[in-house]
């Protein structure tokens, strides 16, 4: 028993930041950004937290497909920020839309999110008693991250996108995996870092930065190295060429990190699809919205048989591919 | 030999002819390379020589690459 994806969905704040506009508020500029990163624009939420950036994801591929919220066998969210500890942010969005009482919880692998939420529903829809499963990946960036530091505050937007699964018996999406975890380097990349604090604790009036922190020339050299090597292992344990694979949808983070890897491996920036400029890096949400993008654009088909291959990686340090079939 | 071998990378990495890397070429000032240039060639440069660069401070020139290389496969 295998999945397919049946439908994909996006949303975006309204809200659009340019590289002009932060340089009113940090000392930047528009040529440094577009230089270093190949962002021009993010959306930054106003008003809308994840799990409603989540839930207008979801409501669009709910709509694309024609399935009933009530349908649903369960629902996923990729997130590191999520509205709350708890409730998750599945929980809330199984609200908004208006799904049954179905199995609801979020994942947390940072910017690796949804490929290992991605991972988890082939294998529950596979095995389990659903026909439908609901995965997201949903950021509100913005509010974890440091605004007064200029080398981490450019790079993130928010945003949610939305995959939709239905068990199949004829169709095998997930063909290869490769999904990872190094928790020696959980330095590397950090936010939200949550102090203990009770009456017996002698932490409790220490104060402990909660914002964003990464070791730049770390997470660097971690993509380089680590998600090529994901990337090629993926096509190497399903024997093929990466001149079988349509196109790499890859954790939008950097560009100048996406001309590193197909650099490293080999081939053609074209292979890569790549939205950054428009978003920055959404985190989970990254990769939903760039598959979403680029359907939408006919650049991809939903069941042509076409192989791509979704690589994520961030904070953990948590790194995955998936070579799936559409 | 770890000159040429160096000179390769930086000319593979940032789309150069040979003879605008010699020793004294600076990353910045005669490459106009940025410091992500810099991370993916010392990227290479690490796994090209099986060596650890923990810092790119100090590293300037060609020269200070090579030198510092060299003085890592020394310790070797």
């Amino acid at each position: 028993m295998g999945t397919k994806i049946i439908g994909t969905g996006s949303y975006v704040p309204k809200k659009v930041v340019s590289n002009t506009q932060l340089e009113s508020i940090m000392d930047t500029s528009d040529e440094w950004i577009k230089t270093r990163t190949g962002i021009t624009q993010r959306y930054i939420s106003e008003e809308e937290d994840t799990s409603v950036l989540c839930g207008k994801a979801a409501m669009n591929a709910l709509e694309k497909t024609g399935i009933d919220p009530k349908e649903l066998g369960f629902i996923i969210v990729a997130t590191m920020t999520p509205d709350y500890s708890s409730p998750s942010t599945a929980c809330l969005v199984q609200e908004y839309i208006g799904a049954g009482s179905v199995m609801a919880f979020d994942i947390n692998a940072a910017c690796s999110g949804f490929v290992y939420a991605l991972s988890v529903a082939d294998k529950l829809l596979a095995t389990g008693d659903f026909r439908y499963g609901l995965v997201l990946g949903g950021e509100t960036m913005s509010k974890i991250i440091d605004w007064s530091d200029r080398s981490t505050a450019v790079l993130f937007g928010d945003g949610a996108g939305s995959i939709l699964l239905e068990k199949s018996s004829d169709h095998a999406m997930l063909l290869q995996e490769d999904i990872h975890a190094d928790g020696s380097r959980n330095k590397a990349l950090t936010a939200s870092k949550q102090t203990l604090k009770n009456p017996f604790s002698s932490n409790a009036k220490k104060v402990c930065t909660t914002d964003l922190q990464m070791e730049g020339r770390a997470i660097f050299d971690f993509a380089l190295r680590n998600v090529s090597h994901s990337i090629k292992k993926v096509t190497e344990m399903a024997s093929i060429d990466f001149s079988e694979v349509t196109t790499i949808i890859c954790h939008q983070a950097n560009v100048r990190i996406l001309q590193g890897i197909a650099k490293k491996l080999k081939l053609p920036i074209e292979q890569f699809a790549t939205n950054i400029s428009q978003y920055g890096n959404t985190s989970a949400a990254s990769i939903p919205i760039l598959l979403n993008e680029w359907i939408e654009k006919e650049q991809l088909t939903l069941g042509s048989g076409e192989r791509i291959i979704l690589t994520g990686f961030g904070g953990g340090l948590t790194w995955g591919s998936l070579l799936i079939e559409l | 030999m770890t000159f040429e071998k160096i000179q390769e990378i930086i000319v593979d990495q940032l789309d150069k002819e040979e003879e605008e890397v010699q020793l004294s070429t600076n990353f910045r000032e005669d490459l106009d390379a940025d410091s992500l240039d810099l991370f993916q060639i010392i990227n290479d440069i690490e796994d090209e020589f099986d060596i650890k660069i923990e810092s790119e401070e100090g590293l300037n020139t060609v020269e200070d690459i090579v030198k510092f290389v060299d003085a890592e496969l020394a310790k070797k």
